[in-house]
């Protein structure tokens, strides 16, 4: 945040200005830069997602829009979503129905407060970090749940009933997969995990108790595919048997909200991993021989992780219902308490 | 308690592999062909002899009519009246005399249904399925088309023939 203070100092008169002004003002700045920041992001991981796609299946997704390899392709997407209209229909819960994909999108949004970019570059370092992110993961449900029973639509309610059974049951292996990491560290501060890595690759806590803590990566990994609804985990949305799931019945810019949330909460994931198992920041050298700033490391490391998921999406298909509680009730849960127990153990006694 | 780990196991190893066949593909080459750029690549040409559109040179054609009543699809329309006694005689380009003027002749292309009868029956070998397959339009009456140049003879234009002669 300092950074983004020492920013503001450059404008000419600005100790002039009402305290109180002066106080939001870095918060304000903060999320306008992330958003920013947030949805040119967007644009390129939904071109690297067909892309991937594409040449996972063979093909070359989109090639004409903005000349090269079809970069643009997702920009003339969104114009066309938000030019299109905006359908609300009778039968539906109107308050409700337009207040979804909001609710979704800020619990997308949201987590970024308390995301390290670098080691000055966070919006608020609140000392409960990682359970303030785990405590957002639960308000998306809300917003999911809502938009399928405001449709007042089989489909999209089946689909929202799906995504909370889902996103419940995957974020206890998540937050014990975390304990791990919260154990050694012993604080839930965000930057703190990340100072607890610093010095080069071998104290990037993927790499530490080996193999425990790696397969609390793996763990988290898996539980987070299935709280952002991506395929093997997309039963929600599952389109060949519920239509779209919870947003069947959304058009235009409301559809696109949506889609924005989901992309938003693959890189919160994905910087929440970044953050707990690669080291944030951190290069892989020494502290000391740091030349890319943190923020641009963190930023490759969390897209290289998207481009895990997509990978994993684009070569396994959807598990069933309860094919998936079984995987998280009785293979994840299992397995993490065991890690849990064994780096408790590590960490005291060893 | 064992098949709970070997399930474990074998999900693990059959995601992997999985995985390994999807990086794979994602780096093979794609088998797209990018169709308006680039039409034939090596792996796959239009065939040589694919019927496509209907071609007819109309300075062979005797307007005999055949290929209409070949038609399946009733798409070619031919209308042709006897060339005058005292008019100059006019052959083909095999020599073979044209006793028909044909001053109709229409294809229909959005009926036709690329069978060939047509181009079978044909006597002067002149009606003929080119390869020529971009030919989408507006307006579905562009896909009617227009092969006759001549005119039905107007009675003055008779007239004028017999002066002539005369």
């Amino acid at each position: 945040m300092e950074s983004v203070d020492q920013l503001l100092q450059l404008i000419p008169y600005y100790d002039l200005l009402p305290e109180i002004i002066r106080a939001m003002m870095p918060a304000f700045v903060g999320c306008v830069i992330i958003l920013a920041g947030l949805l040119l992001t967007i644009l390129l991981l939904v071109w690297f997602e067909r892309k991937v796609s594409a040449h996972i299946q063979d093909r070359l997704g989109p090639m004409e829009v903005g000349g090269w390899h079809g970069w643009a392709q997702t920009l003339a997407d969104g114009l066309k979503l938000l030019l299109k209209e905006d359908i609300v229909l009778d039968t539906t819960d109107r308050t409700l129905f337009k207040m979804a994909p909001f609710i979704v999108f800020i619990g997308a949004f949201a987590a970024f407060v308390v995301l390290p970019f670098g080691a000055s570059s966070i919006i608020s370092d609140l000392n409960i970090g990682i359970l303030y992110i785990l405590a957002l993961g639960s308000l998306a449900v809300v917003g999911i749940i809502m938009a399928g029973w405001a449709s007042n639509n089989k489909y999209s309610l089946y689909g929202g009933m799906r995504a909370a059974a889902q996103i419940i049951s995957y974020e206890i292996p998540a937050a014990i997969a975390i304990m791990t990491v919260i154990i050694p560290v012993g604080s839930l501060s965000m930057v703190e995990i990340v100072n607890a890595q610093q010095g080069g690759i071998q104290n990037w806590f993927i790499f530490r108790y080996p193999p425990l803590i790696f397969l609390a990566f793996v763990i988290y990994f898996i539980a987070s595919l299935a709280e952002v609804n991506r395929t093997p985990f997309d039963i929600p949305e599952a389109e060949s048997e519920l239509v779209a799931g919870y947003h069947t019945e959304y058009t235009g810019i409301r559809f696109a909200i949506f889609f924005i949330a989901e992309y938003a909460n693959m890189f919160m994931v994905a910087a929440v991993i970044t953050t707990l198992f690669l080291g944030g920041w951190t290069s892989v050298g020494p502290t000391d021989s740091q030349v890319i700033p943190g923020p641009i490391v963190f930023y490759i490391k969390a897209v290289v992780l998207i481009l895990a998921q997509m990978w994993i999406r684009w070569s396994l298909p959807r598990l069933r219902v309860d094919q998936l509680m079984y995987l998280s009730w009785k293979v994840l849960l299992p397995f993490s308490f065991a890690l849990v127990l064994g780096v408790g153990w590590l960490a005291v006694y060893a | 308690m064992v098949e709970y780990f070997r399930d474990i196991w074998l999900g693990t190893i059959t995601i992997l592999k999985s995985m390994w066949v999807a990086f794979k593909h994602l780096f093979t080459r794609s088998v797209t062909m990018q169709y308006p750029r680039v039409k034939s690549t090596a792996e796959w040409t239009m065939p040589e002899r694919a019927r496509m559109k209907l071609f007819n040179k109309i300075e062979d054609c005797i307007g005999c009519s055949q290929c209409a009543r070949a038609c399946p699809t009733e798409c070619i329309t031919v209308k042709a009246e006897k060339r005058g006694k005292e008019e100059p005689e006019v052959f083909t380009s095999n020599g073979t005399a044209m006793k028909m003027r044909t001053y109709i002749y229409d294809i229909d292309m959005t009926l036709c249904c690329y069978c060939g009868l047509c181009t079978f029956s044909c006597p002067t070998e002149c009606l003929v399925m080119t390869g020529d397959y971009e030919y989408s339009v507006y307006d579905k009456n562009d896909h009617i088309f227009h092969f006759a140049k001549d005119k039905p003879l107007t009675p003055k234009a008779i007239e004028e023939l017999a002066k002539a002669n005369a």
